[in-house]
Protein backbone atom coordinates (compact mmCIF):
# COMPACT_ATOMS: atom_id res chain seq x y z
CA UNK A 1 0.00 0.00 0.00
CA UNK A 2 1.29 3.41 -0.80
CA UNK A 3 0.87 6.14 1.65
CA UNK A 4 1.44 8.75 -1.01
CA UNK A 5 -1.70 7.62 -3.23
CA UNK A 6 -3.67 7.94 -0.43
CA UNK A 7 -2.62 11.51 0.34
CA UNK A 8 -3.67 11.91 -3.73
CA UNK A 9 -6.56 10.99 -2.89
CA UNK A 10 -7.37 13.06 0.14
CA UNK A 11 -6.05 16.05 -1.74
CA UNK A 12 -7.89 15.14 -4.67
CA UNK A 13 -11.37 14.28 -3.91
CA UNK A 14 -13.65 16.69 -2.00
CA UNK A 15 -16.17 18.42 -4.66
CA UNK A 16 -19.26 16.23 -6.03
CA UNK A 17 -22.07 14.70 -4.58
CA UNK A 18 -20.02 11.46 -3.68
CA UNK A 19 -16.94 13.57 -2.77
CA UNK A 20 -15.46 13.90 1.06
CA UNK A 21 -17.36 17.49 1.72
CA UNK A 22 -20.52 15.94 0.90
CA UNK A 23 -20.13 12.65 2.97
CA UNK A 24 -18.76 14.49 5.94
CA UNK A 25 -21.28 16.66 6.06
CA UNK A 26 -24.03 13.42 6.00
CA UNK A 27 -21.74 12.06 8.51
CA UNK A 28 -21.79 14.59 10.70
CA UNK A 29 -25.76 15.38 10.51
CA UNK A 30 -26.58 11.64 10.48
CA UNK A 31 -24.58 11.45 13.93
CA UNK A 32 -25.99 15.29 15.06
CA UNK A 33 -29.51 13.74 14.61
CA UNK A 34 -29.18 10.70 15.68
CA UNK A 35 -27.70 11.98 19.41
CA UNK A 36 -30.44 14.62 19.56
CA UNK A 37 -33.41 12.21 18.97
CA UNK A 38 -31.82 9.88 21.36
CA UNK A 39 -31.28 12.69 23.53
CA UNK A 40 -35.04 13.81 23.69
CA UNK A 41 -35.79 10.58 24.89
CA UNK A 42 -33.31 9.42 27.02
CA UNK A 43 -32.26 12.27 29.24
CA UNK A 44 -35.25 13.52 30.72
CA UNK A 45 -36.10 9.59 31.65
CA UNK A 46 -32.72 9.40 32.96
CA UNK A 47 -33.41 12.36 34.95
CA UNK A 48 -36.28 10.93 36.26
CA UNK A 49 -35.28 7.71 37.71
CA UNK A 50 -32.08 9.67 39.18
CA UNK A 51 -34.26 11.81 40.92
CA UNK A 52 -37.17 9.17 41.98
CA UNK A 53 -34.47 6.01 42.78
CA UNK A 54 -37.23 4.23 40.95
CA UNK A 55 -36.08 2.10 38.08
CA UNK A 56 -32.45 1.72 38.45
CA UNK A 57 -32.32 -1.31 37.28
CA UNK A 58 -33.98 -0.77 33.70
CA UNK A 59 -30.42 1.53 33.39
CA UNK A 60 -28.01 -1.15 34.68
CA UNK A 61 -30.28 -3.53 32.56
CA UNK A 62 -30.12 -1.58 29.15
CA UNK A 63 -26.16 -0.39 29.72
CA UNK A 64 -25.36 -4.40 29.61
CA UNK A 65 -27.43 -4.91 27.07
CA UNK A 66 -26.28 -2.77 25.01
CA UNK A 67 -22.73 -3.78 25.24
CA UNK A 68 -23.39 -7.62 24.58
CA UNK A 69 -25.44 -6.92 21.22
CA UNK A 70 -23.73 -6.52 18.14
CA UNK A 71 -23.79 -2.94 16.48
CA UNK A 72 -23.20 -4.65 13.10
CA UNK A 73 -25.72 -7.38 13.62
CA UNK A 74 -28.72 -4.23 15.02
CA UNK A 75 -27.61 -2.54 11.94
CA UNK A 76 -28.04 -5.24 9.41
CA UNK A 77 -31.41 -6.59 11.33
CA UNK A 78 -32.98 -3.23 11.03
CA UNK A 79 -31.26 -3.04 7.24
CA UNK A 80 -33.47 -6.09 6.27
CA UNK A 81 -36.45 -5.27 8.11
CA UNK A 82 -37.14 -1.45 7.04
CA UNK A 83 -35.28 -1.94 3.46
CA UNK A 84 -32.34 0.28 2.03
CA UNK A 85 -32.79 4.61 2.88
CA UNK A 86 -31.98 6.18 5.81
CA UNK A 87 -34.49 4.40 8.23
CA UNK A 88 -32.63 1.68 8.91
CA UNK A 89 -29.24 3.10 10.31
CA UNK A 90 -31.07 6.11 12.07
CA UNK A 91 -33.07 4.07 14.02
CA UNK A 92 -30.54 1.24 14.37
CA UNK A 93 -28.07 4.25 15.85
CA UNK A 94 -30.73 6.41 18.00
CA UNK A 95 -30.91 2.45 19.86
CA UNK A 96 -27.20 2.01 20.40
CA UNK A 97 -27.01 6.50 21.95
CA UNK A 98 -30.01 5.40 24.46
CA UNK A 99 -28.01 3.30 27.04
CA UNK A 100 -25.31 5.70 27.49
CA UNK A 101 -27.60 8.56 27.56
CA UNK A 102 -29.60 7.34 29.85
CA UNK A 103 -26.91 6.08 32.05
CA UNK A 104 -25.42 9.26 32.05
CA UNK A 105 -28.38 11.58 32.84
CA UNK A 106 -29.33 8.85 35.80
CA UNK A 107 -25.60 9.21 37.41
CA UNK A 108 -25.24 13.15 36.96
CA UNK A 109 -28.64 12.89 39.28
CA UNK A 110 -28.14 9.84 41.41
CA UNK A 111 -24.39 11.52 42.53
CA UNK A 112 -25.64 15.09 43.73
CA UNK A 113 -25.52 14.17 47.64
CA UNK A 114 -28.87 13.74 49.20
CA UNK A 115 -27.97 15.85 51.86
CA UNK A 116 -27.64 18.74 48.95
CA UNK A 117 -31.23 17.81 47.95
CA UNK A 118 -33.21 18.02 51.15
CA UNK A 119 -31.40 21.06 51.89
CA UNK A 120 -32.89 22.44 48.68
CA UNK A 121 -36.08 21.19 49.77
CA UNK A 122 -35.94 22.21 53.52
CA UNK A 123 -35.63 26.20 52.19
CA UNK A 124 -38.80 25.56 49.72
CA UNK A 125 -37.74 24.60 46.40
CA UNK A 126 -40.24 22.44 44.70
CA UNK A 127 -39.55 19.36 43.45
CA UNK A 128 -39.09 20.55 39.67
CA UNK A 129 -36.70 23.55 40.76
CA UNK A 130 -34.52 21.26 42.58
CA UNK A 131 -34.46 19.03 39.45
CA UNK A 132 -33.32 22.29 37.43
CA UNK A 133 -32.06 24.34 39.88
CA UNK A 134 -30.11 22.19 41.91
CA UNK A 135 -29.45 18.03 40.60
CA UNK A 136 -29.18 19.23 37.01
CA UNK A 137 -26.39 21.80 37.37
CA UNK A 138 -24.55 19.45 39.73
CA UNK A 139 -25.02 16.80 37.38
CA UNK A 140 -24.08 18.69 34.43
CA UNK A 141 -20.10 17.05 34.35
CA UNK A 142 -21.58 13.70 34.36
CA UNK A 143 -24.35 14.18 32.21
CA UNK A 144 -22.17 15.88 29.78
CA UNK A 145 -19.91 12.75 29.72
CA UNK A 146 -22.88 10.34 28.69
CA UNK A 147 -23.14 12.91 25.90
CA UNK A 148 -19.67 12.43 24.86
CA UNK A 149 -19.70 8.05 25.07
CA UNK A 150 -22.92 8.65 23.14
CA UNK A 151 -21.41 11.10 20.22
CA UNK A 152 -18.28 8.85 20.13
CA UNK A 153 -20.34 5.52 19.44
CA UNK A 154 -22.61 7.51 17.11
CA UNK A 155 -20.18 8.65 14.74
CA UNK A 156 -18.04 5.29 15.06
CA UNK A 157 -21.20 3.36 14.50
CA UNK A 158 -22.51 5.74 11.92
CA UNK A 159 -19.27 4.43 9.28
CA UNK A 160 -20.70 0.85 9.78
CA UNK A 161 -24.36 2.40 8.76
CA UNK A 162 -22.79 2.89 5.36
CA UNK A 163 -22.81 -0.90 4.84
CA UNK A 164 -26.55 -0.40 4.87
CA UNK A 165 -27.38 2.74 3.67
CA UNK A 166 -25.50 5.09 0.94
CA UNK A 167 -24.18 7.66 3.70
CA UNK A 168 -21.51 8.94 5.52
CA UNK A 169 -17.50 8.81 5.49
CA UNK A 170 -17.95 4.89 5.83
CA UNK A 171 -18.84 4.40 2.30
CA UNK A 172 -15.14 5.45 1.25
CA UNK A 173 -14.31 2.51 3.24
CA UNK A 174 -16.90 -0.13 1.78
CA UNK A 175 -16.24 1.27 -2.19
CA UNK A 176 -12.68 1.04 -1.50
CA UNK A 177 -12.68 -2.49 0.46
CA UNK A 178 -15.02 -4.04 -2.73
CA UNK A 179 -13.06 -2.24 -5.48
CA UNK A 180 -9.30 -2.99 -4.04
CA UNK A 181 -9.10 0.60 -4.14
CA UNK A 182 -6.55 1.10 -1.13
CA UNK A 183 -6.19 4.91 -1.78
CA UNK A 184 -9.90 5.14 -0.98
CA UNK A 185 -10.05 3.05 1.71
CA UNK A 186 -7.35 3.87 3.91
CA UNK A 187 -8.17 7.46 3.21
CA UNK A 188 -11.41 7.30 4.09
CA UNK A 189 -10.20 5.34 7.27
CA UNK A 190 -8.51 8.33 8.14
CA UNK A 191 -11.30 11.03 8.21
CA UNK A 192 -13.53 8.78 9.89
CA UNK A 193 -10.71 8.37 12.67
CA UNK A 194 -9.79 11.95 12.24
CA UNK A 195 -13.66 13.18 12.90
CA UNK A 196 -13.93 11.04 15.84
CA UNK A 197 -10.91 12.51 17.40
CA UNK A 198 -11.75 15.73 16.90
CA UNK A 199 -15.10 15.14 18.36
CA UNK A 200 -13.34 13.04 21.38
CA UNK A 201 -10.90 16.08 22.27
CA UNK A 202 -13.89 19.16 21.85
CA UNK A 203 -16.23 17.05 23.77
CA UNK A 204 -13.85 16.02 26.65
CA UNK A 205 -12.82 19.79 27.12
CA UNK A 206 -16.25 20.79 27.07
CA UNK A 207 -16.64 18.64 30.22
CA UNK A 208 -13.89 19.52 31.91
CA UNK A 209 -14.77 23.28 31.75
CA UNK A 210 -18.34 22.47 32.55
CA UNK A 211 -16.97 20.14 35.91
CA UNK A 212 -14.64 23.24 36.82
CA UNK A 213 -17.34 25.37 36.69
CA UNK A 214 -19.73 23.29 38.86
CA UNK A 215 -16.47 23.33 41.54
CA UNK A 216 -15.76 26.61 41.67
CA UNK A 217 -18.57 28.54 40.39
CA UNK A 218 -16.98 31.91 41.17
CA UNK A 219 -14.28 31.28 38.66
CA UNK B 1 -34.99 -21.69 14.09
CA UNK B 2 -35.35 -23.12 10.47
CA UNK B 3 -32.39 -22.01 8.95
CA UNK B 4 -30.28 -22.68 12.13
CA UNK B 5 -31.36 -25.98 11.91
CA UNK B 6 -30.27 -26.49 8.35
CA UNK B 7 -27.03 -24.81 8.94
CA UNK B 8 -25.77 -25.49 12.17
CA UNK B 9 -22.50 -26.89 10.97
CA UNK B 10 -21.29 -23.92 9.57
CA UNK B 11 -22.46 -21.70 12.39
CA UNK B 12 -20.50 -24.37 14.76
CA UNK B 13 -17.58 -23.49 12.75
CA UNK B 14 -17.98 -19.55 12.97
CA UNK B 15 -18.30 -20.01 16.38
CA UNK B 16 -14.78 -21.69 16.39
CA UNK B 17 -13.70 -18.60 14.13
CA UNK B 18 -14.51 -16.20 16.48
CA UNK B 19 -13.43 -18.01 19.40
CA UNK B 20 -10.16 -18.10 17.99
CA UNK B 21 -9.99 -14.27 17.17
CA UNK B 22 -11.95 -13.23 20.82
CA UNK B 23 -9.79 -15.44 23.18
CA UNK B 24 -6.50 -14.39 22.50
CA UNK B 25 -7.17 -10.80 22.47
CA UNK B 26 -8.48 -11.06 25.74
CA UNK B 27 -5.52 -12.90 27.31
CA UNK B 28 -3.35 -10.05 25.68
CA UNK B 29 -5.64 -7.12 26.87
CA UNK B 30 -4.85 -8.26 30.32
CA UNK B 31 -1.34 -9.12 30.06
CA UNK B 32 -0.50 -5.47 28.62
CA UNK B 33 -3.50 -3.52 31.01
CA UNK B 34 -2.75 -5.22 34.43
CA UNK B 35 1.03 -4.18 34.48
CA UNK B 36 0.56 -0.77 32.45
CA UNK B 37 -2.52 -0.27 34.88
CA UNK B 38 -0.18 -0.71 37.97
CA UNK B 39 2.13 1.57 36.79
CA UNK B 40 -0.30 4.32 36.08
CA UNK B 41 -1.73 3.73 39.80
CA UNK B 42 0.78 4.19 41.64
CA UNK B 43 2.92 6.98 40.02
CA UNK B 44 0.37 9.35 39.27
CA UNK B 45 2.62 11.90 37.04
CA UNK B 46 2.92 8.51 34.48
CA UNK B 47 -0.70 7.35 35.37
CA UNK B 48 -2.36 10.53 33.50
CA UNK B 49 -0.79 10.78 29.90
CA UNK B 50 -1.27 7.16 29.89
CA UNK B 51 -4.62 7.02 30.67
CA UNK B 52 -5.34 10.12 28.22
CA UNK B 53 -3.92 7.67 25.30
CA UNK B 54 -5.96 4.84 26.02
CA UNK B 55 -9.07 7.83 26.13
CA UNK B 56 -8.12 8.55 22.81
CA UNK B 57 -7.26 4.86 21.39
CA UNK B 58 -11.36 3.94 22.75
CA UNK B 59 -12.26 6.50 20.80
CA UNK B 60 -10.74 5.50 17.12
CA UNK B 61 -13.69 3.53 15.27
CA UNK B 62 -13.47 0.15 14.93
CA UNK B 63 -13.63 -0.71 11.11
CA UNK B 64 -10.94 2.30 9.94
CA UNK B 65 -8.97 0.31 12.66
CA UNK B 66 -9.05 -2.65 10.90
CA UNK B 67 -8.20 -0.50 7.88
CA UNK B 68 -5.61 1.25 9.01
CA UNK B 69 -3.84 -1.47 11.08
CA UNK B 70 -2.34 -4.14 8.71
CA UNK B 71 -0.68 -0.41 6.83
CA UNK B 72 0.89 0.30 10.39
CA UNK B 73 2.05 -3.31 11.10
CA UNK B 74 2.89 -4.16 7.85
CA UNK B 75 0.02 -7.07 7.64
CA UNK B 76 -2.64 -8.43 4.94
CA UNK B 77 -6.10 -6.80 5.17
CA UNK B 78 -7.60 -9.92 5.53
CA UNK B 79 -5.64 -11.97 8.48
CA UNK B 80 -6.48 -13.14 11.99
CA UNK B 81 -3.96 -11.19 13.48
CA UNK B 82 -4.81 -8.05 12.32
CA UNK B 83 -8.38 -8.25 13.70
CA UNK B 84 -7.05 -10.04 17.03
CA UNK B 85 -4.23 -6.78 17.50
CA UNK B 86 -7.35 -4.10 16.78
CA UNK B 87 -9.42 -6.05 19.73
CA UNK B 88 -6.59 -6.20 21.75
CA UNK B 89 -5.96 -2.31 21.46
CA UNK B 90 -9.69 -1.66 22.47
CA UNK B 91 -9.17 -4.27 25.15
CA UNK B 92 -5.97 -2.70 26.78
CA UNK B 93 -7.47 1.13 26.12
CA UNK B 94 -10.68 -0.28 28.18
CA UNK B 95 -9.29 -1.95 31.26
CA UNK B 96 -6.01 0.36 31.79
CA UNK B 97 -8.29 2.63 33.42
CA UNK B 98 -9.93 0.15 35.36
CA UNK B 99 -6.70 -1.42 36.57
CA UNK B 100 -5.35 1.59 37.52
CA UNK B 101 -8.57 2.33 39.74
CA UNK B 102 -8.02 -0.95 41.50
CA UNK B 103 -4.20 -0.98 41.99
CA UNK B 104 -4.74 2.90 43.02
CA UNK B 105 -7.39 1.60 45.58
CA UNK B 106 -4.78 -0.67 47.39
CA UNK B 107 -4.57 0.20 50.97
CA UNK B 108 -1.48 2.26 51.08
CA UNK B 109 -1.20 1.16 55.05
CA UNK B 110 -1.42 -2.81 53.63
CA UNK B 111 1.47 -1.98 50.49
CA UNK B 112 3.33 -0.34 53.11
CA UNK B 113 3.35 -3.33 56.04
CA UNK B 114 4.40 -5.23 53.38
CA UNK B 115 7.18 -3.58 52.34
CA UNK B 116 8.43 -3.71 56.05
CA UNK B 117 7.68 -7.39 55.73
CA UNK B 118 10.29 -7.67 53.33
CA UNK B 119 8.79 -7.51 50.42
CA UNK B 120 9.69 -6.10 47.66
CA UNK B 121 9.05 -6.04 43.64
CA UNK B 122 8.02 -9.29 41.90
CA UNK B 123 6.97 -10.74 45.26
CA UNK B 124 4.94 -7.83 46.37
CA UNK B 125 3.10 -7.50 42.78
CA UNK B 126 2.10 -11.15 42.59
CA UNK B 127 1.21 -11.75 47.04
CA UNK B 128 0.00 -8.30 47.76
CA UNK B 129 -1.26 -5.56 45.06
CA UNK B 130 -2.42 -8.19 42.74
CA UNK B 131 -4.29 -10.29 45.01
CA UNK B 132 -6.43 -7.05 46.51
CA UNK B 133 -6.98 -5.31 43.01
CA UNK B 134 -8.74 -8.37 41.26
CA UNK B 135 -11.98 -8.18 42.61
CA UNK B 136 -12.10 -4.35 40.83
CA UNK B 137 -10.01 -5.72 38.00
CA UNK B 138 -12.38 -8.87 37.80
CA UNK B 139 -15.46 -5.89 36.48
CA UNK B 140 -12.74 -4.55 34.32
CA UNK B 141 -12.46 -7.68 32.45
CA UNK B 142 -15.83 -8.62 32.35
CA UNK B 143 -16.93 -5.37 30.23
CA UNK B 144 -13.68 -6.30 27.58
CA UNK B 145 -15.03 -9.94 27.65
CA UNK B 146 -18.17 -8.74 26.94
CA UNK B 147 -17.82 -5.93 24.90
CA UNK B 148 -14.69 -7.78 22.49
CA UNK B 149 -16.93 -10.82 21.36
CA UNK B 150 -19.49 -8.33 20.30
CA UNK B 151 -16.82 -6.10 18.27
CA UNK B 152 -15.53 -9.04 16.56
CA UNK B 153 -18.16 -9.51 14.31
CA UNK B 154 -16.50 -6.08 12.63
CA UNK B 155 -13.94 -8.33 11.37
CA UNK B 156 -16.79 -10.04 8.64
CA UNK B 157 -16.59 -6.35 6.82
CA UNK B 158 -12.90 -7.13 6.29
CA UNK B 159 -13.27 -10.53 5.01
CA UNK B 160 -12.28 -11.95 8.04
CA UNK B 161 -14.55 -15.49 9.33
CA UNK B 162 -16.83 -15.43 12.78
CA UNK B 163 -19.98 -15.14 13.85
CA UNK B 164 -20.02 -11.87 12.10
CA UNK B 165 -20.18 -13.58 8.71
CA UNK B 166 -23.35 -14.71 9.76
CA UNK B 167 -24.97 -10.68 9.92
CA UNK B 168 -23.40 -9.68 6.30
CA UNK B 169 -24.43 -12.97 4.60
CA UNK B 170 -27.56 -13.46 5.88
CA UNK B 171 -27.69 -9.21 5.17
CA UNK B 172 -26.44 -9.47 1.76
CA UNK B 173 -28.79 -13.00 0.61
CA UNK B 174 -31.96 -11.29 2.77
CA UNK B 175 -32.09 -14.09 5.26
CA UNK B 176 -33.17 -12.82 8.99
CA UNK B 177 -32.63 -16.37 10.01
CA UNK B 178 -29.16 -16.29 9.47
CA UNK B 179 -29.05 -12.71 10.65
CA UNK B 180 -31.00 -13.45 13.95
CA UNK B 181 -28.71 -16.40 14.57
CA UNK B 182 -25.42 -14.26 14.13
CA UNK B 183 -27.19 -11.84 17.10
CA UNK B 184 -28.40 -14.37 19.45
CA UNK B 185 -24.91 -16.64 19.41
CA UNK B 186 -23.06 -13.83 19.65
CA UNK B 187 -24.78 -12.87 22.65
CA UNK B 188 -24.77 -15.61 24.22
CA UNK B 189 -21.19 -16.63 23.62
CA UNK B 190 -20.85 -13.20 25.41
CA UNK B 191 -22.50 -14.49 29.01
CA UNK B 192 -21.41 -17.39 28.94
CA UNK B 193 -17.52 -16.26 28.53
CA UNK B 194 -18.52 -13.37 31.04
CA UNK B 195 -20.01 -16.42 33.13
CA UNK B 196 -16.65 -18.10 33.05
CA UNK B 197 -14.89 -15.14 34.34
CA UNK B 198 -16.89 -14.78 37.19
CA UNK B 199 -16.44 -18.22 38.04
CA UNK B 200 -12.34 -18.24 37.65
CA UNK B 201 -12.39 -14.78 39.65
CA UNK B 202 -14.41 -17.14 42.28
CA UNK B 203 -12.23 -19.52 42.11
CA UNK B 204 -9.13 -17.44 42.80
CA UNK B 205 -10.61 -14.75 45.66
CA UNK B 206 -11.21 -17.45 48.37
CA UNK B 207 -11.02 -15.36 50.64
CA UNK B 208 -13.76 -12.93 49.54
CA UNK B 209 -16.44 -16.26 49.99
CA UNK B 210 -15.21 -16.54 53.85
CA UNK B 211 -15.93 -13.00 54.40
CA UNK B 212 -19.34 -12.91 52.55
Amino acid sequence: MNLGETFTWLATHWAGPGGIGARLAQHLLLTLAVVAVAAIVALPLGVLIGHTHKGAAVVGASVGAARAIPTLGLLTLFGLALGIGLRAPVLALVILALPSLLAGAYAGVETVPPAVVEAARAVGLSETQIVWRVELPLGAPVIIGGLRAATLQVVSTATLAAYIADTGLGRFLFIGLKSRDYAQMVGGAILVIALALILEVTLAATQRLVSVHVTHPRQ
Amino acid sequence: MKWLGLNWPQVVALLGDHIRLVVPAIALSILIAVPVGRLAGRHRSLGRPLLGVATLLYAVPALPLLVILPVVLGLPLRSAVTITAALTIYGVALLVRTAADAFGAVDAGVHEAAVALGYSGWGLFWRVDLPLAVPVLLSGIRVVVVSTVGLATIGALTGQSSLGTLLTDGFQRGIAGEVVTGVVVTVVLALVLDGLTLLVGRAITPWRRVAA
